[in-house]
């Protein structure tokens, strides 16, 4: 494994430590990320993904290491965060445009900035949701869009998801991804994915990171650098079907240790 | 957030067309009540001293309400309930709130709040007349006392139950302690605020009905009770408890309107 991050690094892990109840989770864990890239995170039921991200992303203390971005602790960067439930993650007592002002509310911006950056989200994303409606009374897959919206309402420096989608029915997981591929290519924000589902983890990734069951260490990372927009067609190429293949190959050796 | 069940069936009935007179079920049971009471009333097996028929005593309830003697006395008891809720109030949601937020103070004072939560108010009034006489004053202490308890454990429990996934969310958003107090945990902790001011209430009028009785007062539903019952002034005494009821009832139903029109997520 690596010892100090190669220059382009953006997000640096360096042995990092956590366990819980006197349980190791993670022990000399250590992971580069390259910036402008959609990196998915898979790995087996517990394993502690949520933990991983949720460390990056500065929500949960660790035991011991490092975590920088670009160089700086992470708590001094602008990240965005979707929650995998969606409806315990937005505020009901707020509009959606509320909900998506919020970040920008924290930081003091003017109610016309705020407005401002809002219409700018909406109209580039092309988004047709009535955004003085509350969040419950909006499907699955619009409230997980408003949770979107409101990630990247602040301009982060990286999106964090945590399965974004494992909420959401077939349809609309299909609706929301495409969404979030759009977001992609458009901003090319950085983005740090954890996915429940294989094929999910590679069709948008480019690169999935296979995590090891408890304790964790990162088994392999598997690059797949199909040109974007992916399509449903991309399901059906060779080199999908390879790199899934080959995904599900080392996922199966780790299960069976 | 327990209506919420009762009324979506009740829509989802009237919306079925089929079932409109369904509407009018609530009032079967009051009828049936109304009509065993007249049964018993005019069957003989009861002293009729003792028991009016519905008709006499919702005569009375009239009769008292225009000579303006009743009104006084519901008057009286409305300004002490609502007096001893907003002291409650006032000082019980933010006691709350506040003892909610951190775990340790929380815990320090837990038991205090379920023994005296747990303890009838009635037992305390001996205690409260000692301290503050047989005034006014002393009638809305002790209701608000009540009410008091079950306001802070309420807006207490409310806030530490807030959803962390909340929580984080505001973390991961930038949000600062303070913030996150004020945006997050008090909106998290309303709809429980909220059954506990609505307990308080209730609690509130059934403890300065008793005050009224039995420390002396010159006007009040619950001293024109005990007073009719002396005298054997059973019509009167049945009326007020009628009015009584009627207040609870109304009171309770103010507070529900409130708070789906002020909480309208709850339950969502
Ligand atoms: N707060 C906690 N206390 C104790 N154990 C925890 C806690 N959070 C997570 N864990 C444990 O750590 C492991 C990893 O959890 P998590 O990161 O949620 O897994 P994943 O997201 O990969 O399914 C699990 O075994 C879980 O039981
Ligand atoms: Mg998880």
């Amino acid at each position: 494994m690596m010892v100090a991050p190669p220059a382009d690094s953006f997000i640096a892990v360096q042995g990092l430590y956590k366990s819980f109840l006197g349980q190791p989770l993670y022990e000399d864990f250590n992971l580069s990320l390259p910036t402008n890239q959609l990196i998915s995170i898979f790995g087996p039921n517990g394993c502690g993904k949520s933990t991983l991200i949720n460390m990056i992303s500065g929500l949960l203390p660790y035991d011991q290491g490092q975590i920088t971005i670009h160089g700086k602790p992470i708590r001094q960067a602008r990240i965005g965060y979707v929650f995998q439930n969606y409806r315990d993650a937005l505020f009901p007592w707020l509009t959606a445009y509320d909900n998506i002002a919020y970040p920008l509310r924290v930081r003091g911006v003017s109610a016309a900035e705020c407005h401002h950056r809002i219409r700018t989200l909406v109209e580039t994303f092309n988004i047709r949701l009535d955004l003085e409606r509350y969040p419950y009374s909006f499907s699955g897959g619009q409230q997980q869009l408003v949770s979107i919206l409101r990630a990247l309402v602040g301009d982060p420096e990286v999106l964090f998801l945590d399965e974004p989608f494992s909420a959401l029915d077939f349809e609309t997981t299909l609706f929301v991804r495409d969404k979030l591929q759009e977001i992609f290519i458009t901003t090319g924000i950085p983005m740090l994915m954890v996915v429940h589902n294989l094929e999910e983890a590679v069709y948008l990734a480019d690169q999935v990171l296979l995590l090891s069951k408890r304790p964790t260490r990162l088994v392999e990372r598997v690059p797949f650098d199909l040109p974007r927009p992916r399509t449903p067609d991309t399901l059906s190429s060779p080199e999908f079907i390879q790199v899934s293949h080959h995904c599900l190959e080392i996922f199966r050796q780790e299960m069976g240790k | 957030m327990t209506t919420t069940p009762r009324l979506a069936i009740r829509r989802s009935r009237s919306r079925s067309g089929a079932a409109t007179g369904d509407r009018w079920l609530p009032l079967i049971g009051l009828l049936v009540l109304f009509g065993l009471w007249w049964l018993i009333a005019i069957s003989g097996w009861v002293n009729p001293v003792l028991l009016p028929t519905p008709l006499t005593t919702l005569g009375a309830l009239v009769k008292g309400i225009l000579s303006g003697t009743m009104v006084t006395d519901f008057g009286t008891t409305v300004l002490r309930t609502f007096a001893a809720f907003a002291l409650a109030a006032l000082v019980g949601v933010p006691l709350g709130v506040a003892l909610g937020s951190s775990e340790k103070l929380y815990r320090s004072v837990e038991f205090l709040i379920d023994f005296f939560r747990s303890t009838p108010a009635s037992a305390l009034i001996p205690m409260f007349v000692l301290f503050f006489g047989v005034n006014n004053l002393s009638k809305v202490v002790i209701a608000a006392f009540s009410a008091l308890l079950l306001i802070v454990f309420n807006s207490a429990y409310g806030v530490i139950h807030a959803k962390q996934s909340r929580i984080l969310a505001a973390q991961a958003m930038g949000a600062n302690r303070w913030q996150i107090f004020k945006d997050v945990l008090l909106f998290e902790s309303l709809p429980q605020t909220f059954i506990g001011l609505r307990s308080g209430i209730s609690i509130a009028l059934v403890i300065v009905i008793v005050a009224e009785m039995f420390i002396g007062t010159e006007q009040g539903l619950g001293k024109r009770i005990i007073d009719a019952q002396q005298i054997l002034n059973v019509q009167d005494m049945y009326a007020s408890i009628l009015l009584t009821g009627l207040l609870g009832y109304s009171l309770n139903m103010l507070f529900l309107t409130v708070e789906k029109r002020l909480i309208h997520w709850s339950g969502k």
